[in-house]
Order: C-alpha cells, then sequence, then structure tokens
C-alpha cells in the first residue's frame, strides 16, 4: 500500500517543477525595473494609511473553531462509512448518537449566535 | 464497454508507455528505470491537464461570451484558440513586481502551494478502469485533503502581500474554504457508504448498475450539496467573493503580475475541471458508459459538468458575504448531515429488506 504513494511523491515534484519552470523562464525574459511607486503596495491610487496587518474580527476565529470540531467528525465518519454494510445496526444507532452529541454543541452555538454575520 | 488497458482504443496511452517501458526498462538498472518511466508518465498527465486547462479557458470566454451577447475571444488563431497560448506568452513577458514591503518568501511561495495540489489531484482520478497514475485505497480521503492546501496557499498570499484588499480576500477564502469543506467533506460520505470503499475506482465500478446521482432519494441532493459546496471550493462565480472585482479590486491577488498570476489563474482553472472530474466520478458513473471508450465517457461528462459551472457563473450574481456564511453554515450543514443520515438509514433498510 505505501508503494502506491510513490507516484504521488514523484506527481509533488513534478508538479513543484511544473509551477518553478515558468517563474525561472520568466526571471530570464521578463523586465526587471522596480520603482518605489510601482512597487508600493497597491490601493487604486490612493497611499496607504496605517499598517496593514491589523486585527482580525474574531468571527473568523469562531468559525475556524467550529470547522475542526466538525471535520474531526467527517475524519471520524470515513471508516465507518467503508465498512458500513459489514456493521450491524448497532453501528447506524451508534454514528447517530455521536452525530447527535455534536448536534447539541452546533445549536448551541446557532443559539448563541456564532453563526451569524454581523 | 469493457476495456483492458492493454487496447489501445480503451488506453490512449498505451504505446507511450510501451515505447517508455521499452527505452528505459529494458536498458537501465532497476529501480531507475521504473522511476523515469513514473516520472514521465506524470508529466505527461500534468503537460496534458495545463493543455485542457487553458483549452478550458477559452472555452470559458467564449460560452460566457456568447451568454452575455457578445462574442468572446475571436481573433488570435481559428476562433480564438489559441487566445489562451497569446495570454500565457503575454503573461510570461510581463514583470514580476514584488511589493517592497511584501514578505517576499512566502510571497514566492503561495503561487505554488495554491497550483501543486491542483496538478498531483489528477494523478489519482481514474481516467478509465485502471487508467490513473496510482489508485490509492483512500482515494476520495486523498482529495478532501489536497483540496485543503489552496487554503493556505490562498491566506499567504493574502498575509504576504501585505496589502489591505490582499489581506481581506485571503480571510474571506479562508473563512468561505473551512464553511464550504464541511458540507463537502459530509456530502462525500454519501458514495463511499454506499460503495463501501473510499478508492476512486472502486467508487465509479459500484455505479456499473446505478449512478450515485439516481439513488433516490439522497442522490440528488447529495448531488447538488457537492457541486455547491465544489464551485464555493474553488471560489468561483457566485462564490468568488475572495477576489470580488467590485469591492476588494482582485482580492488576495491583487499584488500578483505575470508569471505568479498566471500560476494562480492556472490553478483555479485546474481546480475547476477537477471539481467536474470528482462530481462525474462520485455521482456520475465516472468513466462508465455504453459503446464509446471509457476515457472518452469521462471526459464527456467531466466537460458536461463544467459547462453547468459555466452556465452558472453567467447566470447567477454575487452571493453577499452574509448570506454566503448563512448558506454553508445554516442550510448546506444541516442539510449535508441529513442526507448522510437518511442515506445510512435506506441503507440499512435496504438490506435488511435482502436478507
Amino acid at each position: 500500500m505505501v508503494a502506491s504513494f510513490g507516484p504521488i511523491a514523484m506527481a509533488v515534484v513534478i508538479a513543484t517543477i511544473f509551477g518553478l519552470l515558468p517563474l525561472g523562464i520568466s526571471r530570464l525574459v521578463a523586465p526587471r525595473k522596480p520603482d518605489s511607486v510601482k512597487n508600493a503596495p497597491y490601493e487604486c491610487g490612493v497611499e496607504t494609511i496605517g499598517p496593514t496587518m491589523i486585527q482580525f474580527k474574531n468571527h473568523f476565529y469562531l468559525y475556524a473553531l467550529i470547522f475542526v470540531i466538525f471535520d474531526v467528525e467527517a475524519v471520524f465518519l470515513f471508516p465507518w462509512a467503508v465498512i458500513f454494510s459489514q456493521l450491524g445496526t448497532l453501528a447506524l444507532v451508534e454514528m447517530f448518537v455521536f452525530v447527535g452529541l455534536l448536534l447539541v454543541g452546533y445549536a448551541y452555538a446557532w443559539r448563541k449566535g456564532a453563526l451569524d454575520w454581523v | 464497454m469493457n476495456c483492458p488497458t492493454d487496447n489501445f482504443i480503451c488506453n490512449p496511452f498505451l504505446y507511450f508507455h510501451l515505447a517508455a517501458n521499452a527505452i528505459f526498462r529494458d536498458h537501465l538498472p532497476e529501480p531507475l528505470g521504473t522511476i523515469i518511466v513514473l516520472a514521465l508518465t506524470v508529466a505527461m498527465v500534468t503537460t496534458l491537464i495545463a493543455l485542457i486547462v487553458m483549452s478550458q479557458v477559452w472555452a470559458e470566454r467564449r460560452i460566457v461570451g456568447f451568454m452575455q451577447g457578445r462574442l468572446g475571444p475571436n481573433r488570435v488563431g481559428p476562433a480564438g484558440l489559441l487566445q489562451s497560448v497569446a495570454d500565457a506568452v503575454k503573461l510570461l513577458l510581463k514583470e514580476i513586481i514584488i511589493p517592497t514591503q511584501a514578505d517576499k518568501i512566502p510571497f514566492m511561495l503561495a503561487p505554488l502551494l495554491v497550483l501543486v495540489p491542483s496538478l498531483v489531484v489528477w494523478s489519482i482520478i481514474p481516467w478509465g478502469p485502471g487508467l490513473s497514475v496510482t489508485d490509492l485505497n483512500i482515494g476520495v480521503l486523498f482529495v478532501l485533503g489536497l483540496g485543503g492546501i489552496p487554503t493556505i496557499g490562498i491566506l499567504t498570499a493574502g498575509w504576504a502581500s501585505s496589502n489591505k484588499y490582499a489581506l481581506l480576500g485571503g480571510m474571506r477564502a479562508a473563512a468561505q474554504l473551512i464553511a464550504y469543506e464541511i458540507p463537502l467533506v459530509i456530502v462525500v460520505l454519501v458514495p463511499v457508504l454506499l460503495a463501501g470503499t473510499m478508492s476512486l475506482g472502486g467508487i465509479v465500478e459500484a455505479q456499473s448498475n446505478l449512478w450515485f446521482l439516481f439513488f433516490l432519494p439522497v442522490g440528488p441532493v447529495a448531488f447538488l450539496l457537492f457541486l455547491v459546496a465544489g464551485i464555493a471550493e474553488v471560489n468561483r462565480s457566485p462564490f468568488d467573493l475572495p477576489e470580488a472585482e467590485s469591492e476588494i479590486v482582485a482580492g488576495f491577488h491583487t499584488e500578483y503580475s505575470g508569471m505568479p498570476f498566471a500560476l494562480f489563474f492556472l490553478a483555479e482553472y485546474a481546480n475547476s475541471f477537477a471539481v467536474s472530474a470528482m462530481t462525474t466520478t462520485l455521482f456520475l458513473g465516472g468513466w462508465g458508459g455504453p459503446i464509446l471508450p471509457p476515457f472518452i465517457w469521462f471526459f464527456l461528462k467531466t466537460y458536461a459538468v463544467f459547462f453547468v459551472l459555466v452556465w452558472i457563473r453567467g447566470t447567477l450574481p454575487r452571493l453577499r458575504y452574509d448570506q454566503l456564511m448563512r448558506t454553508a453554515w445554516k442550510v448546506a450543514l444541516p442539510l449535508a448531515l441529513v442526507t448522510l443520515g437518511v442515506a445510512a438509514i435506506e441503507l440499512s433498510l435496504i438490506r435488511s429488506l435482502l436478507g
């Protein structure tokens, strides 16, 4: 099984070369005439005011937290789905209990307004 | 059509494969010969995909042009077919502008982070029976994992540009991609559940009697959810908020010019085409079909799905950001869970009825 990942490693190498090659060619043939105005941040002609790396809306953080929970859940569901046909009805019930527990947290997040974009 | 890989109608790469084996495997010591043949195969698939993607850019511009009552590119070459080549050459000759305040290494790394997964994914999507570079037994999971990497690339691009629009675009992209990844991952479980395997080839074979699209009542729902979440994952209209030109210039690639921009562009279309191919593989029976060779069926279906993506782009206006988030978290996620639950119950019922 590990052997079937060999081609994947090769594909990563080839794809990286595939990306680097045009960058390299472009480095050779494209002009390079930097100046301070050209290399300034593009803001439609207006000069930038204040720092760029500012604090961000913490909603992004909330979404990321909920995402991690559901993504981990999905990872647990994959093996279950693969061997579902070999398991009994109990596996179905267990999965409903598992997802149900998560849904309680989901409902809590919903009620608290964590899913609303304001 | 029953198709062995040693039949040249079924396997368009047979002669290439035989020639490569004859030249390298027979004259060079192992493992060198095998590695060279593998590298050639992967390089050929990657080049083919890049060429297909360039033709798709042309096709999309033409189709959207006709939908909007104009002609689209029609000057370079027959019917404008060489437009993409001309664009690529132009972008190659353009200066690569790196802003003074930008973080140079992440700035140049970001396009590669987005491009590489979009090309690697093609080495496991089967074009016909046995016709993929490698058939992983965790294929579906691997595709989803690869689909998560561009998020990092886009966020890196937005952050390293040190531009407010780019940062906004990068943050939007990250939030949108993780929001739609959950319904996508859950809905992908439906074909996995029905086929009982995560290998893409196995899922296609499980559909030889009935496409999962027609597995009522969950099939159509799962298909639509997958398509919607897939479009959102590749930032296509109507989910193209990370690069909404009317709000944030060009979003995360505002500061990119020349070849790095071209890599983003190539990756975006390669991803769109990969979503079409995955829709085909998971729900439309992949390479299965009568009379014609499997790889032709695969590309026919993939192009049909891609046409639908273009059609959607030509029809629907862009969503507002709160609508986008509400759709993902309050509609798509519960719907995906219900779809999965119904599919599991239905499958157990069928099993107990059949004994």
